[in-house]
């Protein structure tokens, strides 16, 4: 092989830049952290963590100034990376903010937190990015396994640990039906590389393999965005995770996961899509709303509404790719930042070992701590999807995606299940404000971090309540970047090509 | 090349005084709160006037788009402004006579309690409606629109411990959405049939339309625009609401009730021209709507008593004024006197807020008379308003009433006559209330305390002044009346010569053709006429219409001044006739016998206790309780236990994968 | 023929070796994809292996002669006495060594394709193996400044791991 050809250039570490600075930032952390004790750590990694996700947004404007291929066409910096780079590093930022207070609150040891905040973040960052399946695949373990860590994070509550093994077993079991779906693709195909096996997919015939890639790599990239059937862990994995973490992995590996299937789906010209998401939206929808409807927990009722709106999320993957993509990147930053908002609240309110998780802990906090309840009952109407919160607009675009696509059924059952789930979270301010408080302990004050957390997140739901133009401009224009084949890959080179 | 107007800090600047205020005013000081609030409403006029003067320097109409909002498919919304010769008149309008009630209120609120909120909310108005003004789509305007409305309500209900105030805020919010829905209609159909609601687009996908000889969309269009302009400027039948409006404070009456908000719906109208001026029915109906308005609200005002009450049937009056002018293609006369209005009207209401200040917040006519001595000020400039508004020349309220009636005649006679009689009317109530307040003896009690109690913050009441006695108002509510006084007097002087018409020419240049089968509709556009004779009938006319204003102050002169007691004996004469005016025509009840009971009967025994409780509630309630056993079945599924999660995994996978093989196979 | 179509097929995976009228079945087949026909040696072979086994096992029983005893019975025919549980419960200590060593062993495998190709990488593969070697050893810092490789202190002095 030509030398030329093996050794990368400049421009390939360029599209990999946000993801080389997450790593060295993660790895100062973990040369740092052991040489400090317990409190200094905590602050020192945590200002690092943050100053990290800051510098990598920087570093996805600079790669978003020379979009394309790296790595031998493994990478690809596109507008449509770059909206999922910017969503990750941002909801990075603002989980990091929140921990700072749930770390010393929990007394939980900081450095290697915030190491693997920014590993996982290196990995989800690289999966929207990725255009190979292999690299797909590493990302997603990189990803996946900083999140195993994560949740059982709370070293002292039993629950905690449980949680951890559950989401590490059930994971690693679902990731080996991605790698197998992804073997079965390029048996199918003869490629890993997403547009390449998009050509042969495109060309007419489709084999039956193909189907059963996609099945296969569907149930990987199901079970991590917990769509149902695949959403069994759910409940039990949040509600024992530390809430900074829930709020995290409720998110970010959502959006990249989103983001993969987005690719697989629409670049790749998956066979089947309709009614694979017809079928799995429907039941996530359902599943998730109706599961929530009994929850007392706060932490799993939020589990249920994830697997729900993972299937409002998933009617966007059904309708044309001119409609859909852009709702369904909308979705994914409006749900992220609803959600690590209401999150963020209930990690505050939570307390030392989490305490006050279940709903009759929320009475009377209207009285008690009006501008928390306040703010918490903003991120509910937008997670209901009430005008002038970015709830609102994601559900608009998606389901006028859908109908725009005929799917007028399926359409309907997302109505329904909007009705349906306005209750359990109505039912939370209801409790908030309406309900005489049980005990009235003071809710802690709300410390400098954590609120710039809160206004963070609020700012961003209101402005996609409220302006949601730009960002749907946006997302509009990276359309093209996946149906049109506007990048040619490169001929041969390395694993992807067999005859 | 067009300078950068930066035309978003307009509205921006009362938005973040009402901001400040809102989130801090609690904690601030009296004289805080005031300099925050006229800061901010003093730097958009000054905004205003810096604009004003790049004016000459601009390629019009000037759009600034600020950031994109929605996008449909092909149809888009913007945050965007629009800005021509309409927008700077009502712009210098809202902002100046704005900032002149502000400076106002600041005398006129100081012993209220809500100071802070008071300020709140005037900002908060003056942002919304400056929103209205400067929009360059009808969404963004339809957004100013409800914000106004938010702001007139919440102003409305400022005493909101009183009854009577949550009342008639209610009521104002309720008639104008019946308004509104009208509105919103236009908007659809706008949508549907042109798919843009920007300004410029619906011109261009507009103008090529010939116009309707009968009822088409167009007129559809222009009839339910028009209803909900009737809603926002108090027209028949919507116009009930503006006289309970008067229950909020007396700067809000002058602001928002007199100068700009009720004025919204002829902006829109006049706004709306390209349609209107395709759509000759609706003109006729915009005209009738105006006219009969004009004619019953100023036999209301004769009857009034209250001093407030007086001038807003004089404000309904005028508007319908204006909606002639509107009606019969005059639209620049329409917004002529629009301004003269929003000058001797705000002044009105000002002069009233300092009269009821002055006899410790009386606002009943029989119990004053007399003040002309003690409150000179106060006299004074409400002579030079009532003056303007009776028509007597050389005033504003002359040239802008007496435009309107000329364009008024050449379309039809009718309209001119009940104009004539309206500006008859006008003149004699307005002397009527001038006597009354001013001239005689003083006929309440000696020392301005009222029944009040003291200090309440419910009361728009002025009697905890600790001084007795009627007392002249201090300089800070002084000096706006001066200046709205010259304003009212030389006003109108910027009309002489066609020149205010000339200035907003370019902007209703018609634009309408006729289309050769149609040859007998009824043309909008001035007919060359004989130049002598017209202006023979104009000289005539303009007589006529100062002959009713000199008539008018004779009689009421005649009856309030020289023999008071000759009203009441006219009154007992005309015993049925005079009750069913000073009742308002029983207009309220008739509604409320034909509208609000039924609503009420209705929504209690079908909506209510029928459809949601009998049905809602029994099939939610039914629903939710089997969506509550689903659930808790479902619950069982979630055993905890690791191997069952990872066989449910597995089954799942497996009905997925042989779905997929079966689609697969089944496809070929 | 069976045994060396396999072979050959496995090697340049074209049909040559099969004869020509099973080669013409396979080739029109009306199958539109020839994937799993392509496969289908593979299938020969998991069911000749599956066959295999189970005909050895089932001969055995069959054939067989069978006489158990105690000693015979017992889990370790070597006639060691089991004692206790089989679950028996290990020191953590041994999981995190193992699992370390499989870690940075793994790693370690990557230097021999490395080292094949070192001469065409030219100085950018030394340079490479550089960083590769740098973000291993930070690992290797982190575990041992954390104590992981404490054997003798239970629980060392910064904390569990």
């Amino acid at each position: 092989m030509n030398p030329i050809q093996i050794i990368p250039h400049a421009a390939d570490y360029v599209r990999i830049l946000p993801e080389l600075v997450l790593s060295v930032f993660g790895m100062i952390i973990m040369l740092i952290d052991p040489l400090l004790d317990d409190r200094r750590s905590r602050s020192l990694s945590g200002a690092l963590a943050l100053v990290g996700s800051l510098v990598a947004i920087i570093a996805t404007w600079m790669q978003s100034q020379s979009p394309g291929l790296g790595f031998w066409n493994m990478v690809r910096v596109d507008s449509f990376s770059i909206f999922f780079h910017f969503l990750i590093a941002s909801i990075t930022a603002i989980v990091i903010l929140m921990s700072y207070e749930y770390m010393s609150v929990q007394e939980i040891r900081g450095g290697e937190y915030y190491g693997l905040i920014l590993f996982g973040a290196c990995g989800m960052m690289l999966m929207s990015s990725a255009v190979e399946l292999v690299l797909v695949f590493i990302a997603l373990e990189i990803s996946s396994i900083s999140t195993y860590v994560l949740a059982g994070f709370r070293r002292r509550a039993a629950i905690s640990a449980e949680s951890s093994v559950k989401y590490f077993l059930l994971g690693s079991f679902a990731t080996g039906f991605f790698l197998y779906g992804v073997a079965l693709m390029f048996g199918a195909t003869g490629s890993t590389t997403i547009d390449a096996i998009g050509n042969v997919l495109r060309s007419g015939h489709i084999p039956v393999l193909a189907y059963m890639a996609i099945a296969f790599m569907f149930v990987g990239l199901g079970f991590k965005v917990a769509a149902a059937p695949f959403h069994i862990w759910t409940p039990d994995v949040y509600e024992g995770a530390p809430s900074p973490v829930v709020a995290f992995m409720s998110t970010a590996p959502k959006a990249a996961v989103f983001a993969v299937l987005l690719r697989v789906l629409f670049e790749a010209n998956a066979p089947g899509r309709i009614w694979l998401i017809w079928v799995t939206a429907a039941l996530s929808m359902t599943l998730g709303n109706i599961g929530a409807l009994v929850q007392d927990n706060v932490k799993r009722l939020l589990a249920y509404s994830s697997i729900a709106h993972a299937g409002y999320l998933l009617v966007a993957f059904a309708a044309l790719p001119e409609n859909g993509i852009p709702a369904a990147m909308f979705y994914t930053a409006a749900y992220a930042f609803t959600n690590i908002g209401a999150f963020a609240v209930v990690s505050h309110f939570g307390g030392a070992g989490e305490r006050r998780v279940t709903m009759e802990d929320y009475a009377g906090l209207g009285k008690r701590s009006p501008l928390l309840a306040a703010t918490l009952t903003l991120f509910l109407l937008s997670l209901i999807g009430i005008p002038m919160t970015a709830g609102f607009f994601a559900k608009f675009y998606v389901f006028s995606a859908a109908i725009k696509a005929n799917l007028v059924g399926l359409t309907v059952i997302g109505f329904l299940n909007s009705a349906i789930a306005a209750y359990y979270y109505l039912r939370i301010i209801v409790v908030m404000y309406m309900r005489e408080e049980r005990d009235d302990s003071p809710v802690a004050p709300v410390p400098f971090a954590l609120g710039m957390a809160l206004a963070l997140s609020l700012f961003a739901t209101m402005y996609l309540g409220i302006l949601p133009g730009r960002m749907l401009d946006y997302a509009s224009s990276s359309v093209s970047d996946l149906v049109a084949p506007a990048m040619q890959t490169m001929p041969v080179q390395g694993i992807a090509q067999v005859h | 090349m067009t300078p950068h107007l930066h035309l978003w800090l307009i509205p921006l600047l009362p938005l973040a005084g009402a901001a400040i205020n809102g989130f801090f005013g609690r904690r601030f000081s009296r004289q805080a709160v005031s300099t925050v609030a006229l800061l901010f409403s003093g730097a958009a006029f000054a905004m205003a006037l810096w604009v004003a003067g790049q004016f000459s320097s601009l390629t019009l109409p000037y759009i600034e788009t600020l950031a994109p909002w929605m996008r449909a498919g092909s149809f888009q919304v913007d945050f965007a402004f629009y800005f021509d010769q309409l927008s700077l008149v009502m712009l210098m309008v809202v902002t100046g006579v704005g900032f002149l009630i502000h400076i106002y209120s600041v005398g006129y609120m100081w012993t209220e309690g809500g100071f802070y909120r008071f300020f709140t909310y005037l900002n908060l108005f003056m942002f919304f409606m400056l929103t209205l003004i400067l929009a360059s789509n009808y969404l963004l305007m339809f957004i100013g629109w409800e914000g106004v409305g938010l702001a007139s309500y919440l102003l409305i209900g400022f005493f909101f411990l009183k009854d009577s105030a949550a009342a008639a805020g209610k009521k104002a919010f309720i008639v104008n959405r019946v308004g509104d829905f009208g509105f919103l209609i236009a908007l659809f159909l706008l949508i549907k049939h042109f798919g843009s609601l920007n300004y410029a687009d619906l011109a261009g996908s507009i103008s090529p339309l010939h116009i309707e000889t009968s009822a088409g969309l167009l007129t559809a269009i222009g009839i339910l625009l028009m209803v909900g302009a009737a809603g926002k400027s108090a027209q028949i039948p919507l116009y009930v609401w503006l006289p309970d409006a008067m229950e909020g404070p007396t700067p809000v009456s002058a602001l928002i009730h007199a100068a700009t908000m009720v004025t919204a719906g002829v902006y829109m109208v006049s706004r709306s021209h390209v349609i209107f001026e395709r759509a000759p029915i609706a003109m006729t109906v915009v005209a009738i709507i105006g006219t009969l308005t004009a004619f019953f609200a100023a036999t209301i005002g004769i009857t009034q008593t209250d001093i407030k009450k007086v001038l807003a049937y004089s404000t309904v009056s005028q508007l319908g004024y204006m909606f002639i002018g509107c009606g019969v293609g005059a639209f620049s006369a329409g917004i002529f006197h629009l301004m003269t209005h929003a000058f001797f009207k705000g002044l009105l209401f000002l002069a009233a807020g300092s009269v009821i200040h002055a006899v410790g917040g009386e606002q009943d006519m029989r119990k004053m008379g007399g003040l002309r001595t003690k409150i000179p000020w106060t006299f004074w400039t409400m002579t030079a308003g009532t003056f303007a508004i009776a028509g007597i020349p050389p005033l504003a309220g002359f040239f802008s009433k007496d435009e309107i009636l000329w364009q008024a005649s050449r379309v039809s006679m009718i309209y001119w006559a009940v104009g004539i009689l309206t500006a008859f009317l006008t003149s004699f109530y307005m002397f009527r209330q001038w006597f009354m307040t001013f001239f005689g003896e003083y006929r309440g009690e000696q020392h301005g305390h009222g029944s009040h109690s003291h200090g309440s913050p419910g009361h728009d009441s002025h009697d905890n002044h600790g001084h007795g006695g009627v007392h002249e108002s201090p300089a800070v509510m002084l000096a706006p009346l001066v200046i709205l006084a010259i304003l009212s007097v030389v006003g109108g002087w910027v009309g002489i010569g066609n020149r205010f018409e000339n200035f907003l020419a370019p902007v209703f240049h018609s634009t309408a053709t006729i289309s050769a089968d149609s040859f007998d509709a009824p043309s909008m556009s001035a007919e060359p006429k004989n130049e002598e004779a017209g202006k023979s009938t104009e000289l005539l006319f303009t007589e006529i219409s100062v002959g009713v204003g000199v008539l008018g102050f004779l009689l009421a002169w005649q009856l309030y001044y020289r023999r008071p007691e000759l009203p009441a004996e006219i009154a007992l004469k005309l015993n049925g006739l005079y009750h069913t005016v000073l009742h308002k025509y029983y207009v309220d009840e008739i509604y409320a016998a034909i509208i609000v009971k039924p609503l009420i009967a209705i929504s209690t025994v079908v909506f209510w206790k029928g459809i949601d409780r009998g049905m809602i509630d029994a099939t939610l309630d039914g629903s939710a309780e089997g969506a509550r056993e689903v659930s808790d079945t479902m619950r069982h599924m979630q055993s905890g236990n690791i191997r069952s999660y990872a066989g449910w995994v597995a089954a799942g996978a497996a009905c997925i994968i042989v779905f997929m093989t079966w689609m697969a196979v089944g496809t070929r | 023929m069976c045994a060396q179509c396999l072979t050959l097929f496995a090697l340049n995976s074209s049909l040559e070796c099969f004869p020509n009228s099973v080669a013409n079945y396979i080739d029109l087949a009306p199958m539109p994809d020839n994937y799993f026909v392509r496969y289908l040696p593979l299938l020969i072979h998991f069911l000749v292996a599956v066959g295999f086994a189970s005909v050895v096992v089932t001969l055995s029983w069959l054939i067989g002669y069978r006489r158990p005893s105690r000693a015979k019975m017992s889990p370790y025919e070597c006639g060691m006495t089991p004692i206790g549980d089989t679950q028996s419960r290990f020191s953590v200590k041994f999981y995190l060594v193992g699992m370390l060593f499989i870690l940075f062993d793994v790693e370690a495998v990557f230097l021999y394709p490395w080292a094949v190709i070192l001469r065409k990488l030219k100085m950018f593969g030394f340079w490479e193996m550089f960083v590769y070697i740098a973000i291993f050893l930070v690992g290797f810092f982190y575990i041992w400044k954390k104590g992981a490789l404490d054997w003798a202190a239970p629980s060392a002095k910064r904390g569990e791991v």
